[in-house]
C-alpha cells in the first residue's frame, strides 16, 4: 500500500468523524498553544530586560540607601536616610574611586505639574547635571540643566515628551520657557515651585518598568528642599569605564561609603551597591526559571493531550473491528494496518500540533501588541525552534500513544474481526 | 492442474487444554470455472473450511495446493497477497464500510494492490453488476440487493481466481436473492471459479457441484442433477 493512499484514507476517515477529531485533537493543540506562547513571552520579556539596559546606558551602577540580602533586586523609593551629598562627593573623588566617569545623584517622587488650568501628574526626579552621562537620551528641544544651574538650584525643570504633550499640545504654545508649577503629590507645599521649562526629552519608552516619557527633571536641591523637604538622596547612579572594571568599581564605591559612615562591621551596612548588568541577569535567570517551569506545565498538558489520543484510538479500533477483518481478508497485511492507524494517530496530533502552533504564534502577537500599547518596547518573538519542538512533540506523542493501538489492530484475526459485532 | 486440491487436510482448535475437532480428512479437488457449493448445517465445519480455503486461517494437518503449490510454504504477508489477488469475497453481511461511497467501498482491495487506474476498474466492476448510477452514495442510502451487489462489485474489482460467497442470500428477500445468484451465474458462465458457503439445498442447487459436510467430514461430494437458473429481475439489473 503506497504512503500516499494510506494518507488519502486516512483524512478521509478523519474527515468521516470532524466532531471527535476536533474533540481528540484539542488536548494537544492547547498544549502546543502553551509552548509557544510561553516560550515566545520568555524571550519577549527578556529582550525588553536587554533594550532596558541599554537605554539605561551600560555600565552603570547603582547605590541605594539601606541593605538589601544580596539575592534580591534594589527596592527602589524605599525611604532610608543613610545616603546623602558628602557621598557623591566622596565618590566624585578620582582617588577614591578612579574607573568612575560619570557620578548622579538624585532624589524621586510623585509630583503633580500644572500650567495654566491644565495639570497632570508625573514622577519627579531632582538630580544634577551628570544625569545626560549616565542615561542614554536625546533632547527634543531645549536643553539639560547645566551644573551652575544644578549646583545654583535654578529654578529649571526639563519634562519628558509625554508630559509635555499633555500639559502644552492643546494651547500650541511652544513649552521651553513657559513657568509650570511643581508641587509633590504627597507633601504639602501649597501652591507649588515655579519652573521655567528649559528643555524637553525626546520619547524613549517604558524601562524597568516605568515610562521614561512621563518623567519630569529638576536640579537636585529643588527637588530635595523645595518639593520633598529633605536633605537625603533616594539613588546615586555611577557610570564606570569599562565592564572589566565592574567589581573593583563596586569594591571602590563599597569602601568609600563605608568609611563615610564609619561602618567597621559588614552587619551594619546600610546602602546596596549593585552593577545593573547583574540586576538582568538576575532577572534573566528568574524569567528563564518561570519559563522552563511553564513549558514543563505545558508539557503535561501534551502528554495528558496524548492520553486522549490513546484512549480515543483504542476505541476506533475496537469500534472498526469489522473493518479492520474486512480490509484484511481483502488483502491487507498487518504492517498496512498497522500504518493505517498509527499514521492516524500522528495525522491527528500534527493536526492538533499544527493548530495549536496557529493558535499560539496568534496569541503571542496579540500579547505583544497589547504590551506595545501600554508603552513597553515588546518585541514579538517566535522562535523556529520553539515551533520545531511543538511539531516534534505533537509527532512523537501520536507515535508513542497511537502505537499500541495501531498494534492491537494489526493482530486481530481476520475471522474473528470479521464475525465481530 | 487442479485450482485447488486438499488432501488429508485436517483443523483443530486448542482452547487450553480442550481439544475441538473441526474438520477431519477432508479430500477433494476443484478446477478452474467450477461452481462448488459447500453445504452443511451449522457447526458443520464449512465456514471453516472456507477460511481455510481462501488463506484466513490455515488446517492444522494435511496439505492445501492452490494452483499446484502447497501453501505451507507461504508467510502470512504473501497469503495477504494472496487474498487480494487470487479471493474475492462475498459474506452474508455485506461487511461494506459506513460513511463511504459505493464506489470507495469497491476501491478498497485495489488499495492494496498493485494495480493501476482504480477509478477505471472499480466503475468497471460496478457497472457488471448493473450499479453505475449508485457511483457516489453513501452504503447506508442503498437497499439490501444492491448493497450485496456492490460486494460482489468488491470482490471481483482485482478480477481474483475465485470468488468465495459465503452465505450471500441469507440477509436479502427472495427477490434481491434472486438476483444476487444470477449474477454469480454470470460469472461462473464468463468463466469464474465460484465457491458457494450455504445450508440452504435451494441456494446450493444454483452450483454445478455440491459437496456436502457434516461434523467435520464430507458426506458427500456429487454433481447437481436439476441446476436452478436464476432469471434476473431486469427492473433490479437496469
Amino acid at each position: 500500500m503506497k504512503p500516499l493512499s494510506i494518507i488519502k484514507l486516512v483524512v478521509k476517515n478523519l474527515r468521516a468523524r470532524k466532531g471527535r477529531t476536533i474533540l481528540t485533537i484539542l488536548g494537544i493543540t492547547i498544549g502546543v498553544a502553551g509552548v509557544i506562547i510561553i516560550i515566545s513571552l520568555g524571550a519577549g520579556a527578556q529582550s525588553l530586560i536587554l533594550g532596558q539596559v541599554t537605554k539605561l546606558g551600560s555600565n552603570l551602577i547603582v547605590i541605594q540607601p539601606g541593605k538589601v540580602a544580596d539575592s534580591g533586586a534594589p527596592i527602589p523609593g524605599l525611604v532610608i536616610t543613610s545616603l546623602v551629598d558628602s557621598d557623591v562627593e566622596a565618590i566624585r573623588d578620582k582617588g577614591r574611586v578612579p574607573n568612575a566617569v560619570a557620578v548622579n545623584a538624585a532624589v524621586s517622587g510623585a509630583a503633580v505639574v500644572t500650567w495654566g488650568n491644565k495639570t497632570v501628574d508625573a514622577t519627579f526626579t531632582g538630580t544634577d547635571s551628570e544625569y545626560p552621562k549616565v542615561t542614554n537620551f536625546t533632547m527634543e528641544s531645549g536643553q539639560f540643566f547645566t551644573e551652575a544651574e544644578s549646583t545654583g538650584g535654578a529654578n529649571v525643570i526639563v519634562l519628558g515628551s509625554e508630559i509635555a504633550k499633555q500639559l502644552f499640545v492643546d494651547s500650541g504654545v511652544n513649552p521651553v520657557g513657559q513657568v509650570v508649577k511643581v508641587k509633590s503629590a504627597v507633601q504639602n507645599n501649597a501652591g507649588g515651585v515655579p519652573l521655567r521649562v528649559i528643555g524637553i526629552i525626546a520619547p524613549r519608552g517604558s524601562s524597568f518598568f516605568q515610562n521614561q516619557d512621563a518623567l519630569i527633571f529638576m536640579p537636585l536641591v529643588i527637588g530635595q528642599q523645595q518639593i520633598l523637604g529633605i536633605h537625603y538622596l533616594s539613588s546615586v547612579y555611577v557610570k564606570f569605564d569599562d565592564a572589566a572594571n565592574a567589581s573593583s568599581t563596586i569594591n571602590a564605591i563599597v569602601s568609600t561609603l563605608k568609611q563615610q559612615h564609619r561602618i567597621l562591621d559588614e552587619v551594619n551596612v546600610d546602602f546596596t551597591v549593585r552593577n545593573l548588568a547583574d540586576a538582568v541577569d538576575l532577572l534573566s535567570t528568574i524569567t528563564d526559571a518561570l519559563s522552563l517551569f511553564l513549558v514543563a506545565m505545558a508539557g503535561i498538558s501534551l502528554i495528558v493531550g496524548g492520553i486522549g489520543i490513546l484512549n480515543i484510538m483504542v476505541a476506533t479500533v475496537a469500534e472498526r473491528t469489522r473493518e479492520i477483518g474486512l480490509r484484511k481478508a481483502v488483502g491487507a497485511t498487518k504492517k498496512a494496518i498497522r500504518n493505517q492507524f498509527l499514521l492516524e494517530a500522528v495525522l491527528l496530533t500534527s493536526l492538533g500540533g499544527v493548530i495549536g502552533i496557529i493558535i499560539g504564534v496568534l496569541v503571542s502577537y496579540l500579547i505583544s501588541l497589547l504590551m506595545v500599547k501600554l508603552g513597553y518596547d515588546w518585541k514579538f518573538i517566535v522562535s523556529m525552534g520553539s515551533i520545531f519542538l511543538s511539531v516534534g512533540v505533537s509527532v512523537m506523542t501520536g507515535v508513542t500513544f497511537g502505537l499500541f493501538p495501531a498494534i492491537k489492530a494489526a493482530k486481530l484475526d481476520p475471522i474473528d474481526a470479521l464475525r465481530y459485532e | 492442474m487442479n485450482l485447488i486440491n486438499i488432501k488429508n487436510l485436517r483443523k483443530e482448535y486448542t482452547t487450553g487444554d480442550v481439544v475441538t475437532p473441526v474438520l477431519n480428512d477432508i479430500n477433494f479437488k476443484i478446477d478452474k470455472g467450477e461452481f462448488v457449493a459447500i453445504m452443511g448445517p451449522s457447526g458443520s465445519g464449512k465456514s471453516t473450511l472456507m477460511h481455510i480455503l481462501s488463506f484466513l486461517e490455515r488446517g492444522t494437518d494435511g496439505i492445501y495446493e492452490f494452483k499446484g503449490q502447497d501453501i505451507k510454504d507461504f508467510n502470512d504477508n504473501y497469503l495477504a497477497e494472496l487474498r487480494n489477488k487470487e479471493i474475492g469475497f462475498v459474506f452474508q453481511s455485506f461487511n461494506l464500510l459506513p460513511r463511504t461511497t459505493v464506489l470507495d467501498n469497491v476501491k478498497l482491495p485495489l488499495t492494496y494492490s498493485k494495480l493501476k487506474n482504480h477509478e477505471t476498474l472499480a466503475k468497471k466492476s460496478l457497472e457488471s453488476v448493473g450499479l453505475s448510477h449508485r457511483l457516489n452514495y453513501y452504503t447506508n442510502q442503498i437497499s439490501g440487493g444492491e448493497k450485496q451487489r456492490v460486494a460482489i462489485a468488491r470482490a471481483l474489482v482485482c478480477d481474483p481466481a475465485v470468488i468465495f460467497a459465503d452465505e450471500p442470500t441469507g440477509n436479502l428477500d427472495s427477490k434481491s436473492g434472486n438476483t444476487v445468484m444470477f449474477l454469480l451465474q454470470q460469472l461462473n458462465d464468463q468463466g469464474r471459479t465460484i465457491i458457494l458457503v450455504t445450508h440452504e439445498t435451494d441456494t446450493a442447487n444454483h452450483a454445478k457441484r455440491i459437496i456436502r459436510i457434516k461434523d467435520g467430514n464430507i458426506l458427500s461430494d456429487e454433481k447437481v442433477k436439476t441446476r436452478t437458473i436464476a432469471e434476473a429481475d431486469k427492473d433490479l439489473i437496469k
